[in-house]
């Protein structure tokens, strides 16, 4: 840390960013290398980062991962999409209805502090372990911050532009399919993107729990529960489930600045 | 403005009692086993936990065993992930080279849903309270440490130029302008780890491996198939969840007073 | 006091759209003088007074502080900004604002907080010790910073357009209480403006400077009589002749 450090922080170019970006992840990969090159930690703990990109690779070749993961994407799609289906127009009718709101509000504040994975066990036995049992749970948990995302920007509206349309005539649907809906739209892209995180986490934590059938989080744990683990299998894994994480949520962020860019520029978040 | 919000509140309490009068009457008339009426489910839990005797603040001893352990996997795990986070967000938003070198990779880090990589703290410790822990602080710390970096990273330059005009030493510029300017980020992370602090804490007691905690509990009604144990244990969990929301948001509210007030006027 | 030698600076150097902000440009104060610079905007007034207080390093020429070379800010130097609600610390009570650069001070818990009440005192802001800065009104709060300063005990205050933030009537207040706490401590200030009225009311000495690249094209001593005052010394012929001429220099017209 220098002086300068604590004085000014100017941003770089974006094509600096994204080497710098680009060479700390190869670091890292050598990091770890070198790590399990030397013995520092034991290889079959910590496989050197070509073992694991090589069987990371391999994996997508094996028809039987391919499967365990297209599993996962489907509770994972269908739960997030069933979500935003209940989640929007619901946000809708309660951030403009206060009646509404009001009288759900006590219900809506007393389900959501409910921690998820603590359905898993009740949902399981209610409704069984198969693929509706993935995706009812990750229904609940992606229902949150899109329903309260939605709210949030219905409460942003601009009053003068509800009351310019108002004068015109037009009728409550009217305004709020006209003005308050594409208003609100970037926040509800924000929820939507959270959500998709969450449904992730939902997907694999219901999946071990279950610890039966298909799916990333069930090969994951299999290859945990193995004598001896295979930590190669693990970590390749993990790095595809991550890297559709980033990847999501990149995709999410750049149709956010394109087709919200209004939005950003309004709020001053870009030149 | 006061008596329309003391209303508003009585019109939700009022809303809440009845939902719950009609949840208790249909569950009541569909008699469903998976569904016990409310009334079942709050005597179980006062049955099962706040029955014991007034020395040990009505708790049983299976409330000692269930919910005691579960609060300290959890106030451990999080005090840990949250200070690590906070120390290397620091430090990372202090340098934007070593944050752009780094950010590609805690991006990915935090991208993976943390109970992708509980298999991985399974194979380093085994079963057990190490691996839970462990696995709790890795969790929760990348909301945290990004959070911090990114509020460091906005600190206001003249603030700095100011600290550098007076001759402030790098320590106090560091703890009374560059962490005061990150505490609102900082904050908005720290209440995301809360939150998945709890998640994380309920999925690891979930697991094989585990002889205590609200999760094992869950798990224990879930193979003796006693529903109105298991509904007692999510309802518990929502509350615990609940309360743990609004002490962070008094504690929000203290320290970051000055923050709101501004941006009220603004 | 403060010695200016050939001083140049350029941004973006060697690429296509440097910017270049001062060239040659020689200055001298004197001890306890009050020299106002004006200029026109974005002629580099700002880099100037960065250069001087050590927050950048300038790109040619060097600058000195009582006889030292600057290289970062001086010790006994203090800087009041135009954007009061982006130099106070939003986070600290208006005392703990105003106390917080004498940390550097050797001054105990106790010292501290007289000399911060002491500063307000001189500022008139006895009352607001406890508050925070964003309870204040803007004038208000150019005046603890002004008061922060003055509490630092600087042989030298540098002044960053200080009253281009408040409103008219304010303005006018905060320069004659620049005048006052002037004749209190001994110290030599230089204060930036845009604001020709301001320069010839405030200063001993104008001195103009030319658009970027900026250099001295005018400087003028300021003898007025008496204490100034809003109203006589803004109608006395001298002011009069003064502030014309200012202007001239400032729009290009030099007829001297």
């Amino acid at each position: 840390m220098s002086a300068q450090t604590l004085t000014s922080i100017r941003p770089a170019s974006p094509a600096i960013r994204w080497s710098r970006r680009a060479a700390g992840a190869v670091a890292f990969a050598a990091l770890i290398e070198l790590i399990s090159r030397t013995g520092l930690a034991d290889p079959e703990f910590l496989p050197p980062a070509t073992e694991i990109a090589g069987r990371a690779v391999t994996l997508l070749a094996d028809p039987a991962f391919r499967a365990h993961a297209l599993t996962s994407l489907l509770a994972w799609a269908i739960g997030l999409a069933i979500a935003a289906l209940v989640a929007v127009p619901l946000g809708l009718l309660l951030g403009s209805v206060p009646l509404v709101d009001a009288a759900t509000r006590s219900v809506v504040e007393f389900l959501r502090p409910i921690p998820s994975v603590a359905l898993i066990p009740l949902v399981a036995l209610v409704i069984g372990t198969g693929l509706q049992h993935r995706v009812a749970l990750v229904v609940y948990a992606a229902l949150w911050p899109i329903l309260y995302n939605t709210m949030y920007g219905l409460r942003g509206v601009d009053p003068v532009a509800k009351e310019s349309l108002r004068s015109y005539g037009f009728g409550p649907l009217a305004v709020l399919m006209r003005v308050s809906l594409p208003s609100s739209a970037p926040f509800i892209m924000t929820g939507v993107r959270l959500a998709a995180g969450v449904a992730l986490i939902l997907t694999v934590s219901t999946e071990i729990v279950a610890g039966r059938g298909e799916g990333i989080g069930v090969f994951i744990f299999f290859a945990g529960i193995a004598v001896p683990a295979r930590m190669a299998d693990i970590l390749a894994g993990v790095f595809w489930v991550g890297l559709f994480g980033v990847a999501v949520n990149a995709l999410m962020v750049a149709f956010d600045r394109r087709v919200f860019r209004w939005h950003h520029v309004q709020r001053g978040e870009e030149g | 403005m006061r008596r329309g919000g003391l209303r508003t509140a009585a019109f939700r309490v009022a809303v809440l009692l009845v939902l719950v009068v009609a949840w208790e009457a249909a569950t009541r008339a569909a008699g469903s086993a998976f569904f016990p009426p409310p009334s079942t489910i709050v005597e179980r839990m006062h049955a099962m936990w706040f029955s014991g005797s007034p020395a040990t603040l009505f708790l049983t001893d299976a409330a000692v065993g269930d919910i005691l352990p579960s609060l300290g996997r959890m106030a451990l795990g999080f005090a840990g992930g949250a200070l690590a986070g906070v120390v290397l967000g620091l430090a990372l938003g202090l340098s934007s080279r070593v944050y752009d070198y780094l950010d590609g990779v805690l991006q990915f880090l935090r991208a993976i849903p943390p109970p992708a990589l509980v298999t991985v703290f399974l194979v380093l410790f085994g079963f057990g309270l190490r691996m839970q822990l462990a696995f709790i602080m890795f969790s929760i710390v990348w909301p945290v440490l990004l959070n911090t970096a990114d509020g460091a990273r906005s600190v206001e330059p003249l603030h700095l130029q100011t600290g550098q005009v007076f001759r402030l030493s790098r320590t106090e510029r560091l703890l009374r302008v560059v962490l005061p300017s990150a505490l609102p980020k900082m904050f908005a992370g720290l209440r995301l780890a809360l939150s998945l602090s709890l998640i994380v804490m309920v999925f690891s007691e979930l697991l094989p491996g585990t002889t205590n905690g609200i999760g094992f509990q869950l798990t224990t009604a879930y193979v003796t198939f006693d529903l109105p144990a298991m509904w007692a244990g999510i309802v518990l969990l929502g509350v615990l969840g609940y309360l743990l929301n609004e002490v962070f948001l008094v504690v929000e509210r203290r320290v970051l007073a000055w923050h709101h007030a501004a941006q009220r006027l603004t | 006091m403060l010695e200016i030698d050939n001083l140049s600076h350029v941004y973006g150097g060697g690429t296509p759209n440097a910017h270049h902000a001062i060239e040659g440009l020689n200055l001298s104060v004197a001890e306890g003088e009050l020299l106002c610079i004006v200029g026109p905007s974005g002629c580099g007034k700002s880099t100037l007074l960065r250069s001087i207080a050590g927050l950048i390093t300038p790109t040619g020429g060097q600058v000195k502080v009582e006889g030292n070379v600057v290289k970062q800010t001086p010790d006994n130097l203090a800087v009041v900004f135009q954007d009061y609600s982006r130099s106070l610390f939003p986070w600290m009570s208006v005392a703990d604002n105003v106390a917080l650069p004498l940390r550097r001070r050797n001054m105990d818990k106790k010292q501290r907080e007289d000399a911060a009440r002491e500063a307000l005192e001189s500022v008139g802001l006895e009352g607001a010790a406890r508050k925070y800065p964003f309870q204040l009104s803007g004038g208000m709060q150019q005046r603890v910073a002004i008061a922060r300063a003055l509490a630092y005990r600087p042989s030298l205050m540098l002044m960053d357009e200080p009253f281009g933030s408040v409103d008219a009537q304010t303005r006018e207040d905060l320069e004659d209480l620049v005048l006052k706490v002037r004749g209190h401590h001994q110290m030599t200030i230089v204060l930036i403006t845009h604001d020709i009225d301001e320069s010839v009311y405030v200063g001993d000495r104008v001195v103009v400077l030319s658009k970027a690249p900026a250099h001295v094209v005018g400087d003028l001593k300021v003898d007025l009589p008496g204490p100034r005052d809003q109203i006589t010394t803004r109608e006395h012929p001298d002011f009069v002749h003064l502030r014309a001429e200012v202007g001239r220099l400032v729009r290009g017209h030099a007829t001297v």
